[in-house]
């Protein structure tokens, strides 16, 4: 089997102990949902249904303006009961459709399995892919179909599936990859059929050596699929990374994967492609790790979208104590939220809850220059150089120092000795060279 | 079930951080540090004990002082007043008057470093800055050199290549073990070596800036030994010989005075090796690693800018 990997980055401690062995359980369904309606990177959506209507499962409820946006489903049947404003585990306010479950689990009537699936053209594969509401299920959250579509100058030469899940405690790829195997080949399939390209590359990290040998048994016998261990290493699953560690193709400063000739997903929005277009199900439902050491008993769960947190952990037995934090996502890139009340998203990879500790807060000291975080940067940035610039207010020179390369994946930030925010200073630093950028646009 | 109705903590991403911490890098470098106390305890017995007691003790109650003095956090739980004091001490020969040695540490701590804003903003590596004083200072002081166990007074051996003083030199088995007369720390290359190791393998300092140190002295001295018609022991000679092992692994690759880029430590390495061979061989000092040093820390923030890493994804360099 043929191996890859980046330049930088840091060791991890994985701790995917507790749930990587843990079959997928099919979550509680709530009593009520609450589907934002934003769920992706682009125009958020406009409800379409009324407060007191009945809808189906599957039925679209909200959709936007543009190219660059993805509609939402109901994913229970049942009554609209409030469209209001709450808040999502992005971290902001968003508005919300309530519903309030019937349990008849009725579908939307045009959703059926499809008799032809592999006749359907590239367009219609993008179109069912777009009004199934697929975004990129690893967390980005980037429109499927957008990522689908050909454009002008630029041929797609390979897609990479991204089986990495490097973020610590999320197990829930690698449970998609044990159990969903076929599916994520089928939705590999396609997405190859939609961009018009005769490779796929499966990238796992051998830290799933089960994951690695189940992928490449269903691959096996199909042309043009492979399957690639990569070492692991923090952030191996970061686009960029993934694609280098996979064609040794660098993604050019401010360029887009297809600029190199290459598509990424995720394996689980591969899964969603599958179910899109074999079975005409939209993206209502996912699976989630729940886990850390502030919850009972973790588990990988099969959960509808609008579920809230607070479901989740209910399920899993409850709080093993006072929690410090809830983290909506992987420990690494994910975002905490101040209450458990925020629903399951489309692009809710995972929910790491933590227990309250008797820590000391470190106290940040001044860099000692040890360069752990230029060596660990897969960027290839100078994060100390960064902070430095960003204490004295430097924007100007901190953007001739590519501080909007950064991807915010936190390396510089694990390894240092001293304590130092770094990211925070860098994303301070990225906030101010927006800004000042935008400005000088508008003049 | 809103978590018993309180608001959880929210903090911007990572929420995971390494243990790593400079407390704990700065007790790795002791450690590595003790194989070399032991040899220089060994070879010099008591005289060694009382310097370096000296040395780190003033170390750490000057930094104590000038910080309170400066009203700064006092910091000397992070141990690199410590090594500042036990660096300084391996520097020195066991003859040195204790009171000289305290003014040393003094000196390294309180211009070195202190006066720079503290550790991490000094730009000189501070026991280097301590060694250099005394030099200028008390120069028959600090080179009372002693034979070891019997102490009875000697040349070193690059002084003794220096002044072409005649006397038989050391083998290079003796040179290696550290059975030769020098400064405590600089006599045993195989106790800097097995703590070099020890600090590699932690990851606390990167292989480039002692290659490119030793490399560069031992291909600079190989082709001076062949036109001296005496073949490889010659640059074996100049590797084991005065502070180069010290330098190159204790000093050369000190975080705060070095360049961040990996390729500003190689060329950081390469300065200092040619420098040190300058001196050694047509300076006025039988040694030069010293010096050598402290020069190319001047250089380091320009090293860093002109060795800047390309972007990922950027093609060329961004310098």
């Amino acid at each position: 089997m043929k191996k890859g990997t980046f330049k930088g980055g840091v060791h991890l401690p994985g701790y995917k102990d507790v749930t990587q062995g843990l079959e997928i359980v099919t979550a509680v369904i709530p009593d009520k949902v609450y589907i934002p309606l934003s769920q992706h990177i682009g125009a958020p959506c406009s409800p379409i249904v009324q407060v007191g209507e009945e809808v189906k499962k599957g039925q679209k409820i909200g959709e936007g303006k543009g190219f660059v946006t993805a509609p939402v489903h109901a994913s229970v049947s049942g009554k609209v009961v409030a469209i209001e404003t709450r808040e999502h585990p992005g971290g902001s306010f968003v508005p919300c459709i309530v519903i309030e479950n019937d349990r008849r689990e009725e579908w939307e009537e045009t959703i059926k399995p499809r008799s032809n699936p592999r006749d359907l053209s590239p367009e219609e594969i993008r179109k069912i892919v777009f009004e199934a509401g697929i975004v990129g299920m690893g967390g980005a959250t980037f429109p499927a179909h957008v990522k689908y579509s050909p454009v002008e100058g630029k041929k797609a030469e390979v897609v990479v599936l991204n089986g990495v899940e490097c973020e610590p405690y999320i197990t829930s790829d690698h449970r998609v990859m044990l159990e969903k195997a076929e599916r994520v080949v089928a939705g590999l399939q396609y997405i190859m059929k939609a961009v018009d390209c005769g490779k796929g590359v499966i990238g796992i990290e051998d830290n799933k050596p089960d994951a690695i040998e189940v992928m490449e048994k269903a691959a096996s016998g199909i042309p043009g699929i492979e399957v690639m261990s990569l070492p692991e290493k923090y952030p191996q699953g970061s686009e960029k990374q993934l694609i280098y560690s996979c064609t040794g193709r660098e993604v050019p400063v401010g360029g887009l994967p297809l600029a190199v000739g290459v598509v990424v997903s995720n394996v689980g929005t591969s899964v969603a492609v599958a179910e899109a277009i074999e079975e005409g199900k939209p993206l209502i439902e996912r699976i989630l790790t729940l886990n850390g050491d502030g919850v009972k008993s973790p588990a990988n769960y099969l959960v509808r979208v609008g579920t809230l947190f607070s479901d989740l952990i209910e399920q899993s037995g409850g709080y093993t104590g006072e929690i410090e934090k809830i983290v909506a996502g992987g420990p690494m890139m994910g975002k905490t939220v101040y209450t458990d009340s925020v629903p399951v998203i489309k692009g809710s990879s995972g929910i790491v809850v933590y227990k309250k500790k008797e820590q000391e807060v470190s106290k940040e000291r001044d860099c000692v220059r040890c360069a752990k975080c230029v060596d660990g940067c897969p960027q290839f940035l100078e994060p100390t150089t960064l902070v430095k610039l960003a204490k004295r207010q430097q924007w100007e020179e901190a953007e001739k120092n590519y501080a909007l390369n950064c991807i915010e994946c936190g390396s510089c930030e694990y390894v240092c000795p001293a304590g130092i925010p770094l990211l925070q200073y860098i994303r301070r630093a990225k906030q101010e060279i927006t800004a000042i950028n935008r400005a000088k646009a508008n003049k | 079930m809103n978590n018993q109705g309180n608001l959880l903590t929210v903090t911007p991403s990572p929420h995971l951080h390494s243990s790593n911490s400079i407390p704990a890098a700065m007790r790795d470098v002791i450690i590595a540090l003790i194989p070399a106390f032991i040899a220089s305890v060994y070879f010099f017995r008591i005289s060694a004990v009382l310097v370096v007691a000296t040395c780190i003790v003033t170390a750490v109650v000057c930094e104590m002082v000038a910080q309170k003095l400066m009203k700064r956090d006092v910091t000397v739980n992070d141990y690199s007043a410590v090594i500042t004091g036990l660096l300084l001490a391996l520097t020195l020969p066991a003859t040195v008057p204790l009171w000289v040695a305290a003014i040393g540490a003094a000196v390294s701590i309180i211009i070195g470093k202190q006066l720079f804003g503290g550790l991490g903003n000094n730009i000189f590596n501070p026991a280097l800055i301590g060694r250099a004083f005394l030099l200028a200072s008390w120069p028959v002081a600090t080179t009372g050199w002693v034979t070891p166990i019997d102490g009875v007074s000697t040349a070193t051996p690059l002084g003794i290549i220096k002044e072409s003083l005649g006397s038989e030199l050391p083998g290079l088995t003796d040179m290696f073990i550290g059975n030769i007369s020098g400064c405590l720390g600089e006599t045993s290359a195989l106790a800097l070596l097995l703590g070099a190791l020890y600090l590699i393998y932690k990851k606390h300092i990167d292989w480039r800036i002692p290659t490119g140190y030793l490399a560069t002295v031992f291909v600079i001295t190989a082709v001076v030994g062949m036109t001296k018609g005496q073949g490889l022991t010659y640059p074996v000679f100049h590797l084991f010989a005065g502070g180069l092992m010290l330098g190159a692994f204790f000093m050369a690759t000190d975080w705060v005075t070095t360049p961040v880029t990996k390729k500003g430590r190689v060329v950081f390495g390469i300065g200092c090796g040619l420098i040190t061979v300058l001196i050694r061989l047509k300076g006025g000092y039988p040694e030069g690693v010293c010096y050598s040093i402290l020069l190319m820390n001047t250089l380091a923030p320009l090293i860093d800018r002109y060795t800047k890493d390309r972007v990922f994804g950027g093609g060329k360099s961004h310098a």
